[in-house]
């Protein structure tokens, strides 16, 4: 079969930021009717390239064709004129707005300037029931969770009559109903003929739902290849270079179950009304306690309260046999406690500030005003750490908000184990970010432990929580519902057995 | 069909109409217990005086109110007033012009300057705290270039419309700058509500990232809210020209606050994004009433007007952190 014209082509892009080559060299294309994955680890160049293709960013070199005439966008608006309409990994809705007028604002359909409500709402009714979603158009759209915003989103991109659809992320927030179902959508309009740019970290899908995937590397194109004809492990082989083997070697469960450190931080009916029930647990040194659960479940509530973040309404925390009153995160650091929220960009990281600063925050708040950091100290630790965690681009001085997610979260990291921690809490620290960082991450918790630092993990993932940790709290419902060791017996099924029953069958 | 019904908000009133009610109920509540407590104190006329002499700061807040549901703030807005009362009183007094003429001018003047504001804080990306204080330096000196007294206005379109009474059916009566407020609140509501360019603030009040990446015209919006501000503002100088026959460079000292009090008690987020201008109107009116009340109260110093609209602040910024606290 031929191959129709591509709708977009992208030659010779090249883009460059302060101290970071994000592109170079890299040619793209989109045939109608295909759904094209962009792959490539964070920092391989794809937020970039989609930055650049909706006008977002100018370019440095190259040009872009759509339906085969030149285009330069000066933004969004444009490149939406024209039929190349964007979701990106971050919402972009106004919250604060009904859901109809999330979809229409900008169109809405007007009578002499006057905005019509009611079409408003019908066509934004009729809009979502195409894509089988029954919601309150007029509702505001805070009212509804994150997974419906996407569906929002998308439903609001579908509409401006586009003829390239970018998804960047769009599953990173939704469950496997909602993924199935957003496929369904994906599918359908690909029948119509619009070609979908998909950007998603879980190869799983992108193999379900992609017929094309182009893969990026450092800025560099790696190849464009047919779903059908390449392997996961290859696929995985061209997004890493040679890192493969890092990825099955930590493959296995923690070996020695019988970590019988003293007890470091014990939660006694520690509880918050609203946020969690109650819970008891205890953390050994040199231990991985991880938490499953699904979204919602509690997980990150009860992290905010080991960490003072949230002042907890019963129990109490015992450090080192004696109770302790945690009542800012102040208190829980100078305990020994650290905390890498899930949300590095607005809980963690100040995107102002050079990847040294970040880094040593922690420390001079420690230490305090009147004994500053000297700057070879500085120097030394953020050098050791950037080495240690292979943070890119290895340059401390380059701002935050330059780096990719995973390296953001990298430089996170490196601000607490700064600090050096008894207990290091990780919430969801391997979200969004790709396998290779994924794996370098996991290996710095094995690692931690091994040096006898105890670790609280959060992750959705279960496989991960299974591989790292030494003992699973299983939440339910904002409880603590089980606390399993991890033997041989447990296995995945059995995680979300207990998740979806509430006790160990 | 997948019923996602089970996410669906539960909403028996509208969360978003709680302040604006609240204020509402407010309102009433002071006037009961005026009319409990003063004789004469329960007449509609009282509450259409309250509107008489707070016309100019409806007018005044209505643009405030378009300005800091995008998020932003307006310093400058009572000096504004203060120019458009000197300006009106020198060339009308001093200068001889035409009332037909010096109106519009001054409302050019007005809009030119928030237009020069908005331009400054959109390209420049300047906090708009910071530009439209230079704002308020700004107009507030360029009256006593004009004059450093005051300079009466002896017009009589002046002080025809100063004198003018508009009967009400059962003989109450309002000015005609009752009307004028009364139809910028009117078409202020109208574009807030019915136009792009309303929907445009009430989104770039709501996530400016996101309004950006919408497509829609945030620049334009930016800059329309300040023009809007500074017409309003020349507006209520007329107006306010029109109750005191006068142009002074010390006329509406801290008016700005004023309105940024009315807006606040009235609901509307300082952070953007929620807001009505119905709670801005019933804003003024509480602001107006407090000072009617102490007025019938005859032995309190009017000092205490200002001690009762900082406690009703204290009360509608908590209740606002409480409101936004349960919307996450």
């Amino acid at each position: 079969m031929a191959e129709p014209d591509p709708i977009l082509r992208m030659i010779g892009i090249s883009k460059e930021f302060p101290g970071v080559k994000a592109l170079t060299g890299v040619d793209f294309r989109l045939l109608p009717g295909e759904v094209h994955a962009l792959m490539g680890e964070n920092g391989a160049g794809k937020s970039t390239l989609i930055k650049v293709l909706t006008g977002v960013y100018d370019v440095d070199a190259g040009r872009i064709e759509l339906a085969g005439a030149p285009i330069a966008f000066t933004g969004p608006l444009e490149a939406q004129r024209a039929g190349i309409s964007t979701v990106y990994q971050e919402l972009n809705l106004c919250a604060n707005l009904s859901v109809a007028e999330n979809i229409f604002i900008g169109r809405e359909p007007r009578r002499f300037g006057r905005i019509r409500w009611g079409e408003t709402r019908r066509r934004a009714a009729e809009l979502l029931a195409r894509l089988d979603l029954d919601l309150d158009v007029s509702a505001p759209l805070s009212s509804y969770s994150p997974a419906v915003q996407q569906m929002v989103a998308i439903a609001r991109a579908v509409d401006i009559s586009a003829s390239v659809l970018i998804l960047d992320e769009p599953t990173s927030s939704l469950d496997a109903g909602e993924v199935a179902q957003l496929f369904r959508v994906m599918r359908r309009l690909k029948e119509e003929g619009i070609a979908i740019l998909f950007v998603s970290h879980f190869l799983d899908q992108v193999y379900e739902i992609a017929d094309r995937m182009t893969i990026l590397r450092n800025g560099r194109l790696v190849g464009e290849h047919l779903t059908a004809e390449l392997s996961q492990v290859e696929l995985v082989g061209k997004m890493i270079g040679n890192e493969l083997a890092d990825l099955e070697r930590l493959d296995e469960k923690p070996k020695d179950l019988a970590r019988t450190g003293d007890v470091i931080i014990e939660a006694r009916e520690l509880g918050r009304a609203g946020a969690v029930q109650p819970f008891t647990l205890s953390i050994h040194q040199g231990e991985v306690v991880g938490l499953a659960g699904l979204l919602g479940s509690g997980r990150t509530e009860i992290a905010r309260l080991l960490f003072g973040a949230d002042h907890a309404g019963a129990g109490e925390v015992v450090i080192d046999g004696t109770p302790v009153s945690l009542r800012t995160p102040r208190a829980a650091t100078a305990r020994g406690i650290a905390f890498c929220p899930e949300n590095r960009r607005t809980e963690g990281l100040i995107a102002d500030l050079t990847v040294r600063e970040n880094i040593v925050l922690a420390l001079a708040a420690a230490r305090g005003w009147a004994r500053p950091i000297p700057r070879r100290r500085q120097d030394e630790l953020v050098e050791k750490y950037i080495g240690a965690l292979r943070i890119n681009p290895p340059n401390p001085e380059q701002l935050v908000r330059n780096l990719s997610g995973g390296n953001q979260q990298k430089v996170l990291l490196a601000r607490w184990l700064i600090v050096e921690p008894r207990l290091l809490i990780l919430d969801e620290p391997t979200r969004g970010i790709d396998v290779g960082a994924k794996a370098e991450i996991q290996r710095l918790v094995v690692s931690l432990s091994d040096g006898g630092m105890a670790v609280l993990f959060i992750s959705a993932e279960l496989e991960e929580v299974l591989r790292l940790s030494h003992r699973v709290g299983v939440l339910r419902d904002r409880h603590l519902v089980a606390q399993l060791p991890n033997d041989d017996d447990l296995t995945v099924d059995v995680l979300m057995e207990t998740i979806a029953s509430g006790a160990r069958p | 069909m997948i019923s996602l019904g089970v996410l669906s908000p539960n909403r028996p009133i509208p969360r978003k109409y709680l302040p604006v009610l609240v204020t509402g109920g407010l309102f009433l509540a002071m006037f009961v217990a005026g009319g409990i407590r003063y004789e004469g104190f329960a007449s509609g006329q009282v509450v259409l005086n309250v509107f008489i002499d707070n016309a100019f700061l409806l007018v005044v807040a209505v643009g405030m109110t378009f300005v800091i549901l995008t998020g932003g703030i307006d310093l400058s807005v009572g000096a504004v007033v203060a120019l458009a009362t000197m300006i009106s009183a020198s060339l009308v007094t001093d200068g001889g012009w035409p009332p037909t003429l010096v109106i519009p001018l001054v409302l050019a003047v007005g809009a030119v300057l928030g237009l020069a504001m908005g331009c400054v804080i959109h390209y420049f990306d300047i906090q708009p705290f910071i530009v439209t204080l230079a704002g308020m330096f700004l107009a507030r000196g360029l009256c006593y270039t004009i004059g450093t007294d005051s300079i009466s206005i002896t017009d009589s379109t002046y002080t025809g419309l100063a004198q003018a009474r508009i009967d009400l059916p059962g003989g109450a009566f309002v000015s005609p700058s009752v009307l004028v407020a009364v139809v910028v609140i009117l078409a202020g509501a109208y574009v807030l509500h019915y136009t792009r360019l309303g929907r445009n603030v009430y989104a770039t009040g709501g996530n400016e990232q996101s309004a950006l990446l919408m497509g829609l015209p945030v620049a334009r919006t930016k800059i329309a809210v300040y023009t809007i501000s500074g017409f309003c503002s020349a507006l209520g100088g007329v107006l306010l020209s029109f109750y005191m026959l006068s142009g002074y460079g010390l006329h509406a000292v801290g008016m700005e606050l004023d309105a940024i009090a009315a807006v606040v008690i009235g609901g509307t987020l300082l952070t953007g994004g929620y807001g009505y201008l119905l709670g801005t109107v019933l804003g003024v009116l509480v602001l107006g009433l407090i000072q009617t009340i102490i007025s019938f109260e005859g032995t309190l110093s009017s000092w205490w007007t200002k001690i009762f609209i900082g406690l009703l602040l204290f009360a509608f910024i908590l209740l606002q952190r409480l409101g936004a606290a349960r919307r996450t």
